[in-house]
């Protein structure tokens, strides 16, 4: 295993999953063989779970909302949060999920197409489960960076095209 | 009215750059890799310092060499990336490095002492030695010597009359840098003839491999170096104009001088602004040259790919690949790839003549950017070997 190797790799496909084996050997300086194996024990290890893309839904025709949802709770004796923490997560309109310091124990990331539907899970679904003292609803108006990445469109090259 | 124009500027050539930009902006939709600035953002925590100094009213003059806190964080800068010792006042605040450059000859050339300038280079060497009276002697650089200087080059154009060495490395446009090793034969003929040296030192955070080493630094050397540095292509600051000149105080007090009155004093804004650079930056600029460095790479493996032969670069942010074997010049062929393929790449010779049979590829572009354009570049060399 190559520390070094692995967090380069990792910077650069966090940023561009798309990036093939060569191309990320000849910027690591390195084999293919190298970099396939350490990106198939890292998936091995969870360390990268998954190759997803950034997508703007609002610049798409189809109706989301995401709505981010503190939740306060009593954590079960022997069982800590994990056990309600897994209670909320198999919810597949939950997004992410953080256990908090501070005010609240748990954020809740929810997605749904309206503030109705969401109003809806976190009454029926979230509020009455037994370890739920106290939840309060924020609805996202705008997304403008996730993931480390601006949303609006990609700006252009604004040196000029000659210089010194 | 007659003789409305000075004669030594009307002598100096157009630079190279400027003509092919002519040409380059008459084709808008063109891509280019003719870029000698970095493609990033100055980094937010700069810029955002640069507003705050605006907010708090900061709109006034600094003293002439700078501000006192900005050069003390030069000085810290200086003897913590390179070893070097100067006080405040061994240390000027340009605007860019480029006045350096200009305030940095006009300081020490009297009429007719020659300057060695080595070839290919940064486009203002000569013009701001024949502005300031002196002569260019011109030497070239070669590929088989990694476009490195050696002291056979100097011993054979050294006379009574040389007074000054002006270099630079990190080299533009060919990328190459000059080791402690190198720099020593250089560093023993500039005290045997008793020569100065201007070291322009601009790309002195783009090395890959080894780290810059600058002449300055070297037994003895820093009663007759200036030092030349800024905040462009570290700090992708390039629109901030503010570069640093550091020498003796003997030479230091006459720059200071030629800069009050041609300049009065860099930016306000951007001297607030780069104290921030130096003082909270290194993460950044690590980030900025780890991803030169790949796009350095990718672009090597590209070239070998194409066939292309090409010495490797080891700082700034260009590659210089040898056209020679399509037997074209080099201005020609990149008219040729601009009209064939909208690409946009500068001749080599927009940097001295033994440019000639080179071309300038920069590498401050995204590799999406680079992939288009090496892509077309490729098209172009097949039809040509065909």
């Amino acid at each position: 295993m190559d520390q070094e190797l692995r967090e380069s790799i990792l910077k650069l496909i966090e940023k561009n999953s798309r990036l093939d084996l060569k191309e990320l050997a000849v910027l690591l300086d390195s084999t293919e063989v190298d970099i396939a194996n350490e990106i198939a024990e890292m998936e091995k290890e969870h360390i990268i779970c998954g190759y997803h893309t950034l997508i703007n839904w609002d610049h798409t025709s189809r109706e989301q909302l995401t709505a981010m949802i503190e939740v306060k709770v009593t954590p079960q004796r022997g069982e800590g949060f994990d056990k309600i923490a897994e209670r909320i997560y198999n919810f597949p309109e939950v997004k992410a999920l953080y256990l908090m310091s501070g005010a609240y124990d748990f954020m809740v990331m929810l997605e749904g197409k309206t503030m109705k539907e969401i109003s809806m899970f976190t009454s029926s679904k979230l509020a009455p489960l037994e370890a739920v003292l106290s939840t309060a609803t924020h609805f996202v108006l705008k997304k403008y960076k996730d993931h480390g990445t601006v949303l609006e469109a990609k700006k252009a090259d604004k040196r000029q095209a000659v210089t010194p | 009215m007659k003789d409305m124009l000075s004669k030594k500027a009307v002598m100096l050539e157009p630079s190279g750059i400027r003509k092919f930009f002519d040409i380059v902006s008459e084709m808008p939709e063109a891509i280019s890799l003719g870029v000698g600035e970095p493609d990033f953002d100055t980094p937010w925590r700069i810029r955002e310092e640069g507003i705050y100094s605006l907010e708090k009213g900061r709109t006034f003059y600094t003293s002439n060499a700078g501000l006192v806190e900005l050069r003390d964080e030069i000085c810290r800068y200086l003897k913590r990336k390179y070893h070097m010792r100067y006080r405040n006042d061994e240390v000027i605040v340009s605007v860019g490095g480029s006045e350096g450059i200009d305030v940095a000859l006009r300081a020490i050339l009297n009429p007719g002492d020659e300057v060695i300038v080595p070839q290919p280079s940064f486009v203002c060497y000569v013009p701001c030695v024949i502005m300031s009276d002196g002569i260019p002697v011109t030497v070239e650089l070669k590929e088989e010597d990694k476009f490195k200087l050696t002291r056979k080059q100097l011993e054979e154009v050294v006379t009574d009359k040389t007074k000054a060495i002006i270099m630079s490395f990190p080299n533009n446009p060919t990328g190459a840098i000059m080791t402690k090793r190198d720099l020593e034969p250089i560093a023993d003929f500039a005290k045997e003839h008793d020569l100065l040296v201007i070291s322009d030192e601009i790309y002195s955070e783009l090395t890959y491999g080894h780290r810059h080493v600058s002449i300055g630094a070297l037994p003895d050397m820093k009663e007759r170096t200036i030092v030349i540095n800024g905040f462009s292509k570290a700090f992708a600051m390039t629109g901030w104009r503010l570069g640093y000149a550091a020498a003796p105080k003997v030479i230091m007090e006459q720059m200071v001088k030629i800069h009050q009155y041609g300049i009065m004093a860099a930016p306000t804004t951007s001297q607030y602004a780069a104290v921030e650079a130096l003082r909270a930056c290194d993460d950044e600029v690590e980030e900025m040259k780890n991803s030169y460095n790949q796009r350095r790479r990718y672009l090597l493996h590209r070239f070998r790919e194409l066939g292309l032969d090409c010495f490797e670069p080891e700082g700034a942010f260009y590659a210089f690949p040898c056209i020679k074997e399509f037997g074209m010049s080099s201005e020609k062929f990149a008219e040729e790839l601009l009209k064939e393929q909208k690409v946009a790449i500068v001749p080599g010779t927009a940097f001295g003549a033994c440019g000639e049979g080179y071309l300038r590829v920069s590498y401050a572009y995204s590799i999406d950017e680079l992939k288009e354009a090496l892509n077309r570049l490729g098209t172009f060399i097949e039809k040509l070997r065909r």
